[in-house]
C-alpha cells in the first residue's frame, strides 16, 4: 500500500493510528491488518484454503490427473481408487479433475459478480450520500426493491431474462450484491460529509468528486474488504445453487452445483459422487466466513484490543 | 402506533410498486417477440397476430402494465402456455405444499435455534458454548441442496428410515406425512437455525449483564427464572423481528430444497417454468412471493415497533 495514502486513512483515527505505531513499529496500518489477520487461526485457515482453491483453478490443467470432459467407458460410477483417487461420475469422468476444474466456475462467477456488484454499488453509493435529496431517494428505494427480492428469486428472474448461463448467473448475482455495497457506501458517506477536514476541503475548493476520491472512498476501505469477502461467500453459495438448479454454468463443463445435482441420480450406486463435490464447495464456503471474520476482527477499531 | 404503521405502510408502497414493474418488464426485457413467446414458437404467424391482438400487446408499455395490474389485482394472472390452464389454478394447487414446508421449517428453527442460542449464552466460554460456535460455524458453510444430498445418504439410502422425496398428504395420513416432511423440513431449517442460534447468542448475552437482570439475581431469583423471565424476554425482540424475515428467506430457500426432494410446491412448478419459457407462470409466482416477502418485512418492522415501545414513540416524535 502507498505511504501516501496512510494520513487520510488515519485522518479520522489519529489517537489509533498513535497507538498502533506505538506497538508494531515501522509498518503501516494495513501491513498491521493484514498481519493480525494472519495471526489468528481461523484467518489462516481461510486464507490458506481461498488461495489453496484460486491456485488449483489457474492450473487446473497442470495439477489435474485426467481431462475433466473426458470419458472412460467401462469405468462409470467407480468408488475412489488408485487411479480415479475419487472415484468417476455417470459417464465414467475422473471425479478429482472436475472438482478441480469446477472451482474455476465458482471462482469466476464469484469474482466477476461481486466486481460488478462491488464497482456499481459503490458508485451509485457514493452519489447517494453526497448529493442526497431527490438522487439519494430514487437510488436507494430503487435498492429497497432490489432487496425485496430473494437472491434466488433475483437469479431466476435474470435468467429467465437473459437465458441460462454461467454470465447470466454472475449478472443476476451482481444485481443482488449491489444494494449492500451501495448502502455501506452511502452510509460511509454520510458519515464522512460531516467530519471537519472534509469540510476543510470543501472550504479551499476541492470539487465532490476529488473529495470522494481522496476522503470518503480511503476511509471506507476497511468495511468494503469486509462486505466483499461476505459478499464473495454469498455469491459463490448462491452460484452453486443456481447451477445446482440447473440455470448456471452448462453440462459437460464442470461445476460444483451441476455435479452435486447430476449425482443425486445414483446416490445408492455411488455416493462418493454426492459427496466431495460438495465437500470442495463448503470447503470454500467456511473459509470464506472464516475470512470474514478474521478481517473483522482486524479492521474493526474497536476490536482489535480486545 | 397509529403513526408508525402508516408510515410504514406508505414506505412499502414504492417498494412494491417497483418490484410489479421488474415482474411486468419480464416478459418485454426478453430477447424477441412477447407474442410468439406466449403463442409458441412453432405457431402461424396469424395465432400470434391473434394473440397479440388478444393480450394486447400491440397497446403501449405503460397501457400494458396498468391493464395488467388491473387483472393482476382481480387475481387473473392469465393461462399457462404450457399446459393451458388458469396460473392462479396452478399456483393455488402447489401453494399449499410450499406453505406446509415453509411452516414446517420455520418450526424446526426456532427449535433448533433458540436453545442452542441460549445454551451458547449462558454457559459462555465453556466446552458447550464452543461446541454450538464451531457447530453453527460448520452448518452455516454447508449450501442446503448439499445437506439435503447427505441426508438423502444417510436416513434414506444407507439407514431405509425416511424416504428419499415426494409428498404424502397430510390431511389423511399425518404420520406418514411427517415421514415425508421430516427431510427436507430439516434441510431448509438448519442454515436458518444457525444463524437465528448466533443472533440469540448475542442478544442474550447483551441482556446478561443488565442492570436489572442483576437485580433479579440479587432478590434471589433462581437462574432459570432469570433467563426465561428476565433475559429472554427482552433479548427476544431482535429474535422475533429476524423470525419474520426468515419466512421470507425459507421460501427462496424452498425453491432449492424442493427440487431436491421432488417436493410438488411452487418451487418446482416455478423451475419447470423456467424451463418450458412458461412465462405467465414465472411471473405470478415471482409476484407472489415478492409480494409475501415485503408483508413479512412489513410484518417484522411493526413487530418491531410493538415490542419495543422505544421505537415506537421515537418513529412518533419525529
Amino acid at each position: 500500500m502507498a505511504t501516501t495514502s496512510v494520513p487520510q486513512v488515519l485522518s479520522p483515527g489519529g489517537v489509533l493510528a498513535g497507538r498502533l505505531r506505538a506497538s508494531g513499529g515501522a509498518r503501516g496500518p494495513w501491513m498491521q491488518a493484514a498481519h493480525r489477520t494472519l495471526r489468528n487461526p481461523m484467518g489462516a485457515f481461510g486464507v490458506t484454503v481461498v488461495m489453496l482453491l484460486a491456485f488449483a483453478a489457474i492450473f487446473a490443467p497442470l495439477i489435474s490427473p485426467f481431462n475433466p470432459i473426458e470419458q472412460h467407458p467401462g469405468s462409470e460410477l467407480v468408488p475412489p481408487n488408485g487411479i480415479y483417487l475419487l472415484g468417476t461420475d455417470n459417464l465414467g469422468r475422473d471425479l478429482l479433475s472436475r472438482i478441480i476444474f469446477g472451482s474455476r466456475s465458482s471462482l469466476l462467477i464469484g469474482v466477476v459478480a461481486v466486481g460488478l456488484g462491488a464497482g456499481f454499488g459503490i458508485l451509485t453509493g457514493l452519489a447517494a450520500g453526497y448529493f442526497g435529496g431527490a438522487v439519494d431517494s430514487v437510488i436507494m428505494r430503487i435498492y429497497d426493491a432490489l432487496l425485496s427480492f430473494p437472491a434466488i428469486l433475483l437469479g431466476i428472474g435474470v435468467v429467465s431474462v437473459l437465458g441460462s448461463g454461467p454470465l447470466s448467473v454472475a449478472y443476476a448475482l451482481a444485481v443482488a450484491t449491489v444494494p449492500n455495497f451501495a448502502r455501506l457506501m452511502r452510509s460511509r458517506v454520510l458519515t464522512e460529509r460531516e467530519r471537519e477536514y472534509v469540510v476543510a476541503a470543501k472550504c479551499i475548493g476541492a470539487q465532490p468528486g476529488r473529495i470522494m476520491k481522496n476522503h470518503v472512498l480511503p476511509n471506507a476501505i476497511a468495511p468494503l474488504i469486509i462486505q466483499i469477502s461476505l459478499s464473495m461467500g454469498f455469491a459463490i453459495l448462491a452460484e452453486s445453487a443456481l447451477t445446482f438448479l440447473g440455470l448456471g454454468t452448462k453440462p459437460p463443463d464442470p461445476s460444483w452445483g451441476g455435479m452435486l445435482n447430476e449425482s443425486r441420480a445414483y446416490l445408492r450406486t455411488s455416493p462418493s459422487f454426492g459427496i466431495f463435490p460438495g465437500v470442495a464447495l463448503a470447503l470454500l464456503l467456511l473459509g470464506l466466513n472464516f475470512l470474514t471474520d478474521a478481517l473483522r476482527d482486524a479492521l474493526d477499531p474497536r476490536r482489535t484490543n480486545v | 402506533m397509529l403513526a408508525f404503521v402508516i408510515r410504514r405502510l406508505v414506505q412499502a408502497v414504492p417498494v412494491i410498486f417497483l418490484a410489479t414493474i421488474g415482474v411486468f418488464l419480464l416478459l418485454h426485457l426478453l430477447p424477441g417477440d412477447p407474442a410468439i413467446l406466449m403463442a409458441g414458437a412453432d405457431a402461424s404467424p396469424q395465432l400470434v397476430e391473434t394473440v397479440r391482438k388478444d393480450m394486447g400487446l400491440d397497446e403501449p408499455l405503460p397501457y400494458q402494465y396498468v391493464v395488467w395490474l388491473g387483472h393482476i389485482a382481480h387475481g387473473d394472472f392469465g393461462r399457462s402456455v404450457f399446459s393451458k390452464l388458469p396460473v392462479a389454478q396452478l399456483i393455488g394447487q402447489r401453494a399449499p405444499a410450499t406453505i406446509e414446508l415453509a411452516v414446517a421449517g420455520e418450526i424446526l428453527t426456532i427449535l433448533i435455534a433458540l436453545p442452542l442460542g441460549v445454551l451458547a449464552a449462558v454457559r459462555q466460554r465453556t466446552p458447550a458454548d464452543y461446541i454450538i460456535s464451531a457447530g453453527t460455524s460448520l452448518g452455516l458453510a454447508v449450501p442446503n441442496f448439499w445437506l439435503g444430498i447427505l441426508l438423502i445418504l444417510l436416513f434414506a439410502v444407507t439407514l431405509g428410515w425416511l424416504p428419499p422425496g415426494q409428498r404424502g398428504d397430510l390431511m389423511k395420513d399425518p404420520v406418514a406425512e411427517l415421514k415425508f416432511l421430516i427431510l427436507p423440513a430439516f434441510t431448509l431449517a438448519l442454515p436458518q437455525a444457525m444463524n437465528l442460534s448466533r443472533l440469540t447468542k448475542a442478544s442474550v448475552l447483551e441482556m446478561l449483564y443488565e442492570d436489572h437482570v442483576r437485580t433479579a439475581r440479587a432478590k434471589g431469583l433462581a437462574n432459570t427464572a432469570v433467563v426465561t423471565g428476565h433475559v429472554l424476554r427482552n433479548a427476544l425482540v431482535p429474535i422475533v423481528t429476524v423470525i419474520c424475515l426468515d419466512i421470507g428467506r425459507l421460501l427462496g430457500g424452498a425453491l432449492v430444497v424442493e427440487t431436491i426432494f421432488a417436493w410438488p410446491g411452487l418451487g418446482t412448478l416455478t423451475l419447470s417454468a423456467v424451463g418450458n419459457r412458461d412465462y405467465q407462470i414465472v411471473q405470478a409466482s415471482l409476484l407472489l412471493l415478492v409480494g409475501v416477502f415485503v408483508v413479512v418485512n412489513l410484518i417484522a418492522d411493526l413487530s418491531y415497533g410493538f415490542l419495543d415501545p422505544r421505537i415506537r414513540f421515537a418513529a412518533g416524535r419525529r
